[in-house]
């Protein structure tokens, strides 16, 4: 695996004339292998900005006349925005490649594409793409910072940032909480991500799934594993839903959606076996009626509308520290 | 035929060699049937309270009524072949008192509103209980699993394409993967659709005769794909008709292993055997087809030595039109519900297999993989029962066949042992009228 800590490689760019103390990464290419150092410092900085998000002047010009490029060859609306309105909020430019009309359409190579990025000399590369390893491949070729959006079914790091952020400003700490990760793991980078996350950070990991959503040897990257959610909620304090591709429904993983709902959804009668003040995650976008009962989706216990405001704090946080701006800098901008 | 009404309160069935293989009891004497469930054995027994019922057995053989793990019914959508009704007639006429019913119907059994139609159905029409297997794929296509946890619930006792096997080694591993989490039984016979494509066993007779031969392993490497996917799934299987002795072999080794395997035999690969088809005979044509005598020595010892657990009727009905045409046209398939019993003691008959074994493996063997609370004789099990004379010396004539379809291979065949009486949860459901 590619190396995401900077001592390893020098960066050609301004950029590396910063360095955060303490905090080993230049790229986020992933949650695996991360220290819980690393993550605590992201998490402290995403918390101080979800209040830069919230006054009425949000930008914060840290990383004034840098260039961020979101290079997304899946589409996104609410993760590409998620990281434009980061970006933005920090003072960079940014740009959001089209992939859809780009070269790559016409058969252009993944590393084809990082040589003609590396040229326009960015300072941070956003990169989703479909294929697992896509944004550690980049960071090899290009000279800047790179990341990872999601890359297949490996990681989605910024997603288990946003996520575990959310839980701390509900729980006050992730060490020692039990976390119930339910649904399509074997399809699942979120779930990856956070699985190395919440392992780093002291809580524990569950998985409820049905066998065919579970990748072999799940457990050992940390988790028990449970094939009903009469048996893995008791005593959770998170509860996480992970969304189900239709494409998946159709009895190739699972045989129907309503057979899903019937022993994997979460409704309100399922919530009752998790602990009471159990909070319920989702990284959307939601299958109402399929994962989750909208009554569920929509109550008291959800945190789902607020991890959508974390995400862009988490972004925020993690384009500064990967750039080495100071936390105390650029609000006067 | 005739059918008595159970009357509430007792039944005493007296002077009967009772015999359960659950138990291993083998005794003369008495059992004592309340409210249709059975209450006690024992000799001597008192009369029945008031109102109750004796039953002088005149010294033949009682046991569990028989379990047939694989039945094909035309209802719904090939009623002209066999009606719920009529396999039910067939099915007590042959002591089948539970019978899993194959979801090869038109519509498939694919679903919980067709899976509660035919329970209900079958509730309605039949004495005798019909349990139906439900689909392991949508319209048995081979692609995508069906609601395994939802036909469970609604009553699907295993799952089954039916004749067909999974010939998607994907799909057959995850619906493996699926119905273990639901602790679902998956079942399957073992064709492949391409080797598989003769139409009778290949070797000198197929030669001989011009016809297309299915070769052995057309059953074997399927076979040795699933008991592969089983031990990488961790899944439920039992292999539903077997035909070769290497296929034997498979199942001892995966049994030795471990696997949660069960195998199943057709009553027709256990007495018949290729020389049997003779003239072109179509219903000979059976699916496993007929193999040589070696390979049902083979099977007859599988069954002797425990590798081999259920023996079933494979009844499989098809009409005149289907049956009489050539024989390289024709279709598998032969009705079994009336003769499974006789001629399974044929191999009592000729001191191959003993007569408990027989019985173990048509009653609770079938019973306990599927997980039936039948096919035994302890306090408090329903009163499922048959009495036979294990001798009664007959000659079957299709005409006096139950079944809505006479494909028979066994027309004119001379047999040693008869069901007299067919009795489900206390009930009369069958009684042999007098013979002249």
């Amino acid at each position: 695996m590619t190396s995401q800590h900077s001592p390893k490689r020098p960066l050609e760019t301004d950029a590396s004339a910063f360095q955060l103390p303490g905090f080993t990464l230049k790229h986020l290419l992933g949650m695996e292998g991360v220290s819980p150092r690393d993550i605590t410092i992201l998490l402290d900085r995403a918390n101080a900005m979800v209040d830069v998000s919230r006054r009425a002047e949000k930008r914060r010009n840290t990383l004034f006349g840098r260039t961020l490029i979101n290079l997304f060859f899946e589409n996104s609306t609410r993760t590409q925005s998620s990281f434009e309105i980061a970006g933005m909020r920090l003072g960079m430019d940014v740009v959001n490649m089209a992939v859809q009309t780009s070269s790559v359409k016409k058969g252009e190579t993944l590393l084809d594409t990082a040589q003609t990025l590396n040229a326009m000399r960015p300072d941070l590369l956003v990169v989703r793409h479909s294929a697992a390893g896509a944004a550690a491949l980049l960071s090899q070729k290009l000279g800047c910072g790179v990341i990872n959006a999601g890359d297949g079914a490996h990681e989605h790091p910024t997603q288990a940032l946003l996520d575990a952020l959310t839980i701390r400003r509900s729980k006050g700490t992730l060490e020692g909480l039990t976390v119930a990760i339910c649904g399509d793991i074997a399809h699942s980078r979120v779930a990856r991500s956070n699985i190395h996350l919440l392992n780093a950070m002291g809580a524990r990991v569950r998985l409820i799934a049905p066998s065919t959503l579970l990748p072999s040897r799940v457990d050992e990257l940390g988790a028990t594993v449970f094939r009903r959610m009469e048996d893995g909620l008791p005593g959770c304090d998170v509860i996480m839903m992970l969304r189900l591709q239709t494409e998946r429904m159709a009895g190739a993983f699972v045989p129907s959606a309503r057979e899903y709902y019937r022993y994997f959804g979460l409704d309100s009668a399922r919530v009752r076996l998790a602990n009471r003040d159990a909070i319920i995650m989702h990284p959307g976008p939601m299958n109402r009626g399929v994962e989750i009962a909208s009554d569920i989706a929509d109550g008291v216990q959800s945190v789902i509308v607020e991890q959508v405001e974390m995400g862009v704090a988490v972004r925020m946080a993690v384009m500064e520290a990967l750039m080495g701006a100071p936390l105390d800098g650029g609000d006067d901008a | 035929m005739t059918a008595t009404k159970g009357k509430p309160g007792q039944q005493l069935y007296r002077n009967a060699r009772i015999m359960d293989p659950a138990s291993g009891l083998d005794m003369h004497g008495d059992l004592l049937v309340q409210n249709g469930r059975i209450v006690r054995t024992g000799k001597n027994l008192p009369p029945p309270k008031k109102g109750g019922a004796i039953v002088d057995c005149e010294g033949h053989v009682l046991a569990p009524g028989l379990v047939d793990s694989r039945v094909f019914i035309g209802e719904p959508g090939g009623e002209h072949r066999e009606t719920i009704k009529t396999a039910g007639k067939a099915a007590a006429a042959g002591g089948v008192t539970t019978m899993v019913m194959m979801p090869d119907t038109s519509p498939v059994i694919d679903d919980v509103s067709l899976l509660e139609f035919v329970r209900k159905t079958a509730k309605s029409k039949s004495k005798i209980r019909i349990l139906p297997a439900a689909a392991i794929t949508r319209g048995l296509q081979g692609q995508e699993m069906t609601e395994f946890g939802l036909l469970r619930d609604a009553g699907a006792v295993a799952f089954t394409d039916g004749h067909k096997m999974v010939d998607d080694a994907q799909v057959m591993r995850r619906a493996l993967t699926y119905a273990r989490d639901f602790d679902a039984l998956l079942m399957a016979p073992h064709r492949d659709p391409s080797l598989g494509r003769g139409v009778m066993n290949a070797g000198l007779n197929a030669t001989r005769m011009g016809l297309a031969g299915i070769p052995r392993e057309a059953e074997i490497i399927p076979l040795e794909r699933d008991m592969r996917l089983v031990a990488m799934t961790k899944g439920r299987f039992h292999a539903s008709t077997l035909s070769t002795s290497a296929s034997v072999e498979v199942i001892a080794r995966a049994k030795d292993k471990g696997l949660d395997v069960s195998a199943g035999v057709a009553l027709a690969n256990l007495t018949l055997n290729e020389t049997d088809i003779g003239d072109y005979r179509t219903f000979f044509r059976v699916s496993p087809p007929l193999r040589d005598e070696q390979d049902r020595l083979a099977m007859v010892e599988g069954i002797k030595d425990g590798t081999l657990d259920i023996i079933c009727s494979n009844h499989d009905p098809q009409e005149e039109d289907t049956k009489r045409l050539p024989f390289a046209e024709a279709a598998d398939g032969a009705v079994g519900l009336e003769t499974l019993l006789a001629g399974a003691l044929r191999l009592y008959h000729s001191a191959d297999v003993p007569l408990m074994r027989i019985l173990e493996c048509l009653t609770v063997a079938p019973a306990q993989r599927l997980g039936l609370k039948c096919g035994r004789m302890e306090k408090g099990a329903r009163a499922d029962l048959i009495l036979f004379d294990p001798d009664h010396p007959w000659v079957l004539d299709d005409s006096e066949l139950h079944s809505r379809s006479r494909n028979t291979p066994f027309q004119n065949a001379r047999f040693s042992g008869r069901v007299l009486k067919t009795i489900v949860l206390g009930r009369t459901v069958f009684e042999l009228k007098d013979q002249h």
